[in-house]
């Protein structure tokens, strides 16, 4: 069987190259390997070194985080366990004063007049006559001392006290089949739970700290407290409660934080 | 190299001739480096929010997110491909045997005469299908504390839902803690793994290539 011989191109060397120089450089080749192997890792470094552009914050990169971000809402609601209870802790365990934290610092805080504040209630709530903070003092109260646990790592036992929010929504014929109760505060701060966590147990309009009146800075006159969130989701200085189906970013979760925050 | 003394010598070629990394081991190997580097990266980012040791921040340089909520968010990405993949690595590990074969059994003489050898500069690596005693204890280690890692990574995550699990490791501070050194024993890990892949080139290249044939390791005991 005759094979034809493929006509070589007249830009191809007549001889081939001799085979030995790559067996006499096999050192030298491998060298080159293991540094471009150590290039790429040292390339894969460098995106994170670049801290002027984070990669994070490229807009495809931040559209598949908060899509993975908003999974993970569905999967923190998923194991959420309506009925079970967050450790609580003994009275000499809590820390007094509380932590400050808000996204401003403490000297910034605007206090707000007990006198003329009233709660606004929105949404799909029967009675939407607004609170004065003496009514809602004359509400049964809760008291609960538990662990107040921040995003960033820190955590305090408090003891805090108010009506049970259940009972409140309830009190006030809510909706309760509605999926989110949206908090409006006196600064321009704003939260948002799901139904589940405001029906928990453990879900206070908290109005006392260690069995006094709130002070300023901690949410005076009336501030959320749940053992089942993280510390940004305990909304303070509330001036409305709004109950709805319809879901909206919140101060945070606009910035890219979690929403369902759940611990 | 020996890699001709490894390749079957048998006549009856059997038909699960393999190499020694699988295909899914390759792949398993690398979705967890990228995982791994997530996780740190983004690990870091977080902890300098709150440090746990006051004189240890994580240069900006080295982790990732500028702020803290991408370094959540990518954490919270990362966890999945480490924890899907890990147990999917661990679920081949054992189902397929590879796991018993590799790295069973370790005995302290090994291990012993492995950092004898290692002291003395007359550790062999050349031939890669074999793990000698302080790889073995190493990787099995390593193992211990992905698990470790997880669940502590858990506890923190949910130290509510999951309260059972988070009252083993005492408090909330006591699990960073946990979280904390569970992560500086990987850093540790990744030191001396990456150091020694690169000074035995060939071990980095069967992690992509697959590495020589090997025999099926279950076959001697199926023969007699």
């Amino acid at each position: 069987m005759a094979i034809r011989t493929r006509t070589p191109s007249i830009f191809r060397p007549r001889k081939t190259i001799d085979q030995g120089v790559l067996t006499q450089n096999r050192a030298l080749i491998d060298d080159i390997d293991r540094r471009n192997v150590l290039r790429g890792a040292v390339s894969l470094g460098a995106l994170s070194l670049l801290t002027g552009c984070d990669v994070s914050e490229d807009d495809s990169v931040q559209k598949v985080l908060r899509t993975v971000s908003a999974w993970n809402d569905r999967v923190q609601a998923t194991i959420f366990r309506p009925h079970h209870l967050a450790p609580t802790y003994s009275v000499s365990q809590v820390v007094k004063p509380p932590r400050f934290n808000a996204y401003y610092d403490i000297e910034d805080v605007k206090p707000i007049d007990g006198a003329t504040w009233k709660l606004e209630l929105a949404g799909r709530i029967d009675n939407k006559q607004p609170w004065t903070a003496q009514q809602i003092y004359q509400l049964p109260e809760q008291d609960i001392i538990i662990k107040h646990i921040c995003v960033e790592g820190w955590d305090y036992i408090g003891q805090w006290s108010g009506p049970n929010l259940r009972d409140f929504l309830q009190r006030v014929g809510a909706d309760l089949t509605a999926k989110y109760i949206y908090f409006i505060c006196n600064d321009d701060y704003t939260e948002s739970i799901d139904m589940a966590t405001a029906l928990h147990p453990q879900t206070i309009l908290a109005t006392k700290y260690a069995g006094e009146i709130l002070a300023d800075p901690f949410g005076y006159p009336l501030r959320l407290r749940t053992s089942t969130k993280l510390g940004y989701k305990n909304a303070k200085w509330i001036k409305a409660i709004e109950v709805t189906n319809d879901f909206r970013e919140t101060f945070w979760s606009k910035q890219g934080f979690n929403w369902f925050a759940g611990i | 190299m020996t890699l001709s003394a490894v390749k079957s010598t048998s006549h009856e070629r059997r038909p699960q001739q393999r190499r020694l990394h699988p295909l899914p081991v390759r792949v398993m190997h690398w979705i967890n480096a990228v995982a791994i580097f997530i996780m740190i990266g983004s690990g870091w980012k977080i902890y300098n929010d709150d440090v746990i040791l006051g004189w240890l921040h994580f240069p900006d340089g080295l982790v990732i997110g500028k702020w803290a909520q991408y370094g959540l968010q990518w954490h919270f990405l990362g966890m999945w491909i480490f924890v899907l993949n890990g147990l999917a690595y661990l679920i081949y590990g054992i189902a397929t045997g590879r796991f018993r074969q590799k790295l069973f059994p370790v005995s302290l003489r090994d291990i012993l005469a492995t950092v004898n050898d290692a002291l003395h500069f007359r550790l062999a690596h050349d031939d890669l299908t074999h793990y000698n005693a302080v790889q073995k204890i190493l990787y099995l280690g390593v193992m211990a504390v992905g698990v470790l890692i997880v669940i502590s990574g858990l506890a923190l995550w949910k130290p509510v839902q999951f309260s059972e699990l988070a009252a083993l490791f005492g408090s909330f501070q006591a699990t960073r803690v946990v979280h904390f050194l569970c992560m500086t024993a990987i850093v540790g890990f990744l030191l001396v793994h990456i150091s020694l892949a690169l000074l035995v080139p060939q071990s980095l290249v069967a992690m992509i290539t697959g590495g020589p044939v090997v025999d099926d390791g279950a076959a001697p005991e199926i023969k007699h």
